[in-house]
């Protein structure tokens, strides 16, 4: 049994599908990364595994149970965290209680205020600042170490790299593999696919919608990904 | 001289007690961004409570407090979780209109119930006791004890919101609901949370609302003035703004009753005006816009 199991899942805005049936499994452990243009739903994707956003039709499973239809709050108690697009920060809270709101739901685990303190010493120094004060690759961690807070099984990332510099970028993916040695799953979702292709086993390349090609890194070339990036 | 000096001392006094008026409210917007237009009446609905645990249940008014109290504030749960949370959204005329009758509906049910007589509660020595200073100065006891409960209870407010849990969540819920739900706060519970609270402090302020004076079924949207006055003055979102707040609107009142019987209230309403033409966002603003 996978870790999560998404079958023939449809999703959309109001008239609009964003998702046509997609099926997509992340087994426990695995690093998954999503690919693909503006607009081919990637977002939308990790949303509706959140239930921030609600499924129109399909089934989805985490961990044994049928999690569609649940809200967002009670998947978040189920061990599924995300670092969403933007960081969106609560600008009322300092950094730490930013991060103490990630372990809200009291989940038991490895990660506690000193683990993500080690893992990104700088948040450390700042931990009295309100969030918004800080720059965006440090707004980043806290995004990335609020989510660890929960102890979750399932990480999701969704565009860690986006409006970073590359060398901020790098040294946020370099913490990757430290917080999978701990056994959780990751689904990243990036736009940067050599940073992707790195890090994952597995690659999803997503097109209008529609899953166009998945893969182990190395058994994909160049132009298989441009093709499902872009369409023929 | 003294008789100034009386007259602030009093309106300083005066405005414990409308920071109390002023602190429920004032948590309602800050976590539901929320307007309770049925404030002032559920004050009046706690003092009337208050009332009728004294003579049901012959009780003495300060035992009416540890009744009133706690059952106010599960009633709010109740009426957040299950009413006020259906109309929150993008929409800020639904809470509003809901509200709005549910004010009309406490006011005629009081009516129906107590009559349009106005009732006190008799509290017996403690209505005019006073301390007295010297050099003609004096205060009343029960006007200091409300003023000490109001400092008391927004200090307590002020550090559930800084230093627990549940004061995190309904700051971040209040920041962005959305994020809040993917670290596990279930904002219904969070909003219902925050009304129980605001509907326990709106207890306190009606029990001794109507052991100062007496009520009549009509006397909510006056108390319901006096709290938004009172939040717009210290600023949103800030609740020693709103004792600051609850002290300038009772002081103004107190000098314009002193000048001439009739300008208290309107006095109150000057000095509101006054601050919010000098100093739109308040004197301690806090909340961020969303």
């Amino acid at each position: 049994m996978s870790l999560l199991e998404v079958h023939a899942l449809t999703a959309g805005y109001g008239d609009f599908q964003a998702l046509y049936c997609i099926d997509f499994r992340v087994e426990e452990g695995e690093a998954v990364a999503i690919i693909g243009a503006n607009g081919a739903g990637k977002t939308t994707f990790l949303r509706t595994l959140a239930g921030q956003l609600p499924a129109t039709g399909g089934h989805l499973r985490f961990d044994g149970q049928d999690t569609g239809g649940w809200s967002g709050h009670r998947i978040a108690a189920a061990g599924v965290a995300m670092a969403p697009e933007g960081r969106r920060l609560f600008p009322s809270l300092s950094v730490e209680e930013n991060l103490l709101m990630g372990a809200y739901t009291r989940r038991p685990g490895p990660w506690t205020l000193d683990r993500v303190y080690a893992l990104f010493p700088v948040l450390r120094e700042f931990r009295e600042r309100n969030g918004t004060e800080l720059s965006g690759g440090q707004q980043q961690m806290v995004a990335v170490g609020r989510a660890l807070m929960a102890n979750p099984r399932l990480l999701l990332c969704d565009e860690i790299s986006l409006g970073l510099a590359p060398v901020v970028v790098r040294d946020i993916y370099r913490t990757l593999p430290q917080i999978r040695t701990e056994g959780i799953s990751l689904l990243l979702v990036e736009q940067d696919v050599g940073q992707a292709l790195k890090v994952s086993d597995r690659v999803v390349c997503f097109q209008e919608g529609r899953i166009a090609l998945e893969g182990a890194p190395a058994e994909l070339t160049r132009e298989q990904i441009s093709r499902a990036y872009f369409g023929d | 001289m003294a008789e100034w000096i009386n007259t602030v001392l009093q309106g300083v006094l005066l405005g414990g007690l409308y920071a109390l008026f002023a602190a429920g409210l004032s948590l309602s917007f800050g976590v539901m961004r929320m307007i309770n237009i049925a404030h002032g009446d559920m004050i009046v609905f706690a003092g009337y409570a208050a009332v009728a645990v004294v003579a049901l249940l012959h009780l003495s008014p300060a035992l009416a407090i540890v009744v009133v109290v706690p059952a106010l504030a599960l009633l709010g749960y109740a009426a957040q979780r299950f009413v006020f949370n259906r109309t929150l959204g993008d929409d800020v005329l639904r809470p509003l209109l809901l509200t709005f009758g549910l004010s009309i509906v406490i006011q005629n049910g009081l009516l129906q119930v107590f009559s349009a007589d106005v009732r006190g509660l008799d509290i017996g020595a403690l209505a005019t006791a006073n301390l007295d200073l010297g050099h003609n100065i004096a205060f009343g006891v029960l006007p200091l004890l409300v003023m000490l409960t109001a400092v008391a209870t927004i200090a307590a407010l002020q550090w559930v919101f800084r230093h627990t849990r549940a004061g995190r969540s309904f700051r971040a819920t209040s920041d962005d609901p959305a994020t809040a739900s993917l670290m596990g706060v279930d904002r219904h519970h969070v909003y219902a949370l925050a009304m129980a609270i605001a509907s326990a402090v709106v207890a306190l302020a009606g029990v001794f609302l109507v052991m100062r004076t007496t009520i009549s079924p009509s006397d909510g949207p006056a108390r319901l003035l006096y709290s938004f006055e009172a939040v717009i003055i210290g600023g949103l979102g800030s609740l020693w703004g709103t004792l600051a707040g609850g002290v300038l609107l009772g002081v103004a009142q107190a000098i314009g009753a002193k000048l001439n019987p009739g300008w208290g209230v309107l006095f109150g309403h000057l000095a509101f005006l006054l601050v919010l033409t000098l100093r739109p966002q308040g004197l301690f603003p806090k909340t961020r816009d969303r």
